[in-house]
């Protein structure tokens, strides 16, 4: 077989004459012969297609699904069962080929879809208002921040050490961008520490940011959290699970300006991270400063019911250098997966749901903290996540007691020392309904096994004679 | 929407603004032109209260359902009052362009800047 992409000599000498140089050396003259590749590149001979479709497919084969283990790994994305109903509609192909879903006049589906998941999401959250949806949870999180920046032209972001850690990246990313100071509040058994927060939060705090539940599982005070902000420019930032808003006070009941978070866990598989989408709801307040498009019902000239993208004079795509945000789209076709899941769940379903999981994580809680080696991390209410603490020697070992389990077939949380600042001896195991009874006192042997492996094994290396 | 119209008195900005100039301080708003562009105004960000605008620079936006615009400032001053009322019903930007409509009353820094301004008859001439 040859070379895929053919260059004759003849096509390269008319290329260099159409550009006046005779030859290839001529051409990169301009750079200086010590950094110039001297040779051809290292890389292995073609192979013939068959060959490489091969060896593709032994590599996607390393690759391990939620489908191939029982996992209780959460940190931000869930295994729920889909059902089947969402992938019919996502992959209808007036909903999935479309390059630009939203053109008014165009795709009335399409807006009208926009619309309805708007609609569930400001029942959800308890806000007036709702984009059409954002790349994903830490973008979302850190486009509050610019909406909060552009809003009160504050200094400072006060951040509760409860948030999820890529939000916090994502966010420090921007203020570093915007020259905002990040002021970081820590946890005090596992919540928002009341105290700092209060403490932090001050005439030039531009927004404050927590996450409910939070990323330790507990269950914050979001009420206190906000109402710690009432005297200040503050704009109030929480980060939340949609799937808990069924038993959890709703944001826009508690004070909170801005609901942002990952919609992954509705309807969106776990796709080895992605694509999902996030969500973006606001008080009225902030209709004008938020970010993305926002779907809108009308009539038209002959009063007939009808979608139009609305605020649109606000976009990036009009406005480039004064557009609220850089998100010049939505993950409409996720977004899609969300609404759908919505109706499919119901307003009935959404609470069962939650209770479901309230119920299933602390029975989880117990169980495993009752493992010998093992115990919980905070006492706080947690629902659908919580934190253990392992009783072995720092994050390695309990990146190895995760393998362990992990080849017993029980992926079993995430390590918390992965992420800077983090418990080193943590271990966050998550809880979704396709989690049984039976695989958590499952998963309660596999993890006593593992931490006894590896206390073992510690216990010999130390006493290994000098 | 009101006629079109150009009141003898105000002084014009070739960016389609008006200022009444009363003693030291002036009002400014957008003419009939200008409202007559944009369409249906939807919002109007009012300046903060104190704040210094610059004759030739935008002082704040309104936003139509066509398009956001910046809305120039005729003279150099400071905030002194600003249209709150226009915050529940930005259409008195298109009812009432030299009224109801008017947008802030600014404290001039420098009242000589309004020579350079036009009258009714040199802006109504640059719109043709």
């Amino acid at each position: 077989m040859s070379s895929y992409i053919s260059t004759t000599p003849d096509d390269l000498r008319e290329m260099l004459a159409a550009i006046g140089v005779g030859s290839i050396d001529e051409l990169f003259a301009g750079i200086p012969e010590g950094v110039r590749l001297d040779g051809g590149l290292d890389l292995p001979a073609g192979l013939p297609e068959q060959d490489v479709y091969a060896h593709l497919l032994e590599l996607a084969r390393k690759n391990v699904s939620a489908e191939d283990e029982v996992t209780f790994l959460g940190a931000g994305m869930y295994d729920h069962y889909v059902p089947a109903l969402i992938d019919m509609l996502m992959s209808r192909s007036e909903f999935l080929t479309p390059y630009t879903p939203y053109q008014p006049e165009i795709s009335q589906g399409g807006l009208q879809v926009m619309f309805e998941y708007q609609t569930a999401m400001t029942e959800l959250t308890g806000l007036p208002v709702s984009n059409a949806s954002v790349y994903e949870g830490p973008s979302a999180v850190a486009a509050a921040g610019y909406l909060a920046k552009l809003a009160n032209g504050k200094g400072r972001f006060v951040v509760s050490a409860g948030l999820h850690p890529h939000s916090a990246q994502t966010l420090r990313t921007l203020a570093v961008g915007y020259g905002i100071e990040v002021v970081d509040v820590p946890l005090k058994d596992g919540v928002t520490d009341p105290q700092a927060w209060a403490a932090a939060i001050d005439e030039d705090t531009s927004a404050v940011f927590f996450q409910n539940p939070n990323f330790l599982g507990a269950v914050e005070d979001a009420k206190a959290l906000a109402d710690a902000a009432k005297n200040s420019p503050a704009v109030v930032v929480g980060q939340y699970d949609p799937i808990t808003l069924g038993i959890l006070a709703p944001p826009g009941e508690c004070g909170v300006d801005v609901a942002v978070g990952e919609g992954q866990a509705l309807g969106n598989r776990l796709d080895f991270g992605g694509p999902s989408f996030g969500f973006f709801c606001a008080t009225e307040a902030y209709l004008r400063r938020m970010p993305g498009r926002i779907a809108g019902e009308t009539k038209d000239v002959d009063g007939r019911r009808g979608f139009v993208l609305t605020l649109q004079t606000r976009e990036q795509h009009i406005r480039r250098e004064k557009a609220t945000s850089n998100i010049c789209t939505s993950q409409a076709l996720n977004a899609l997966g969300g609404v759908v899941y919505l109706s499919w769940l119901g307003r009935q379903g959404i609470v069962e749901l939650g209770e479901l999981l309230l119920q299933r994580t602390h029975y989880a809680r117990t169980t495993l903290a009752a493992v010998d080696g093992v115990s919980t991390l905070h006492d706080q209410p947690v629902v659908r996540e919580f934190a253990l603490d392992l009783d072995v020697d720092g994050l390695a070992g309990v990146e190895r007691v995760v393998s362990r389990c992990c080849a017993a077939g029980y992926n079993p949380g995430y390590p918390l020392g992965r992420d800077e600042g983090g418990h080193p001896t943590g271990l966050l195991v998550a809880l979704t309904e396709q989690r049984t009874r039976e695989q958590v006192d499952r998963l309660a042997e596999v993890l006593a096994e593992a931490v006894a492996a590896e206390r073992a094994t510690a216990t010999t290396s130390t006493e290994v004679p000098a | 929407m009101a006629d079109a119209s150009y009141p003898e008195g105000l002084l014009y900005h070739p960016e389609h603004d008006w200022a009444q100039i009363d003693g030291d301080v002036a009002t400014f708003g957008i003419t009939w032109f200008a409202q007559d562009a944009l369409g249906e105004v939807v919002f109007f960000e009012a300046p903060a209260v104190g704040s210094t605008v610059t004759a030739g620079e935008p002082y704040t936006e309104v936003e139509s359902v066509k398009a956001v615009s910046d809305v120039i400032a005729p003279l150099s001053g400071e905030v002194v009052e600003v249209n709150e009322a226009l915050g529940d019903t930005p259409e008195a930007v298109n009812e009432d362009p030299y009224g109801a409509g008017w947008m802030v009353k600014v404290r001039l820094s420098d009242p000589a800047e309004k020579d350079a301004l036009l009258d009714r008859d040199a802006y109504v001439a640059t719109l043709s």
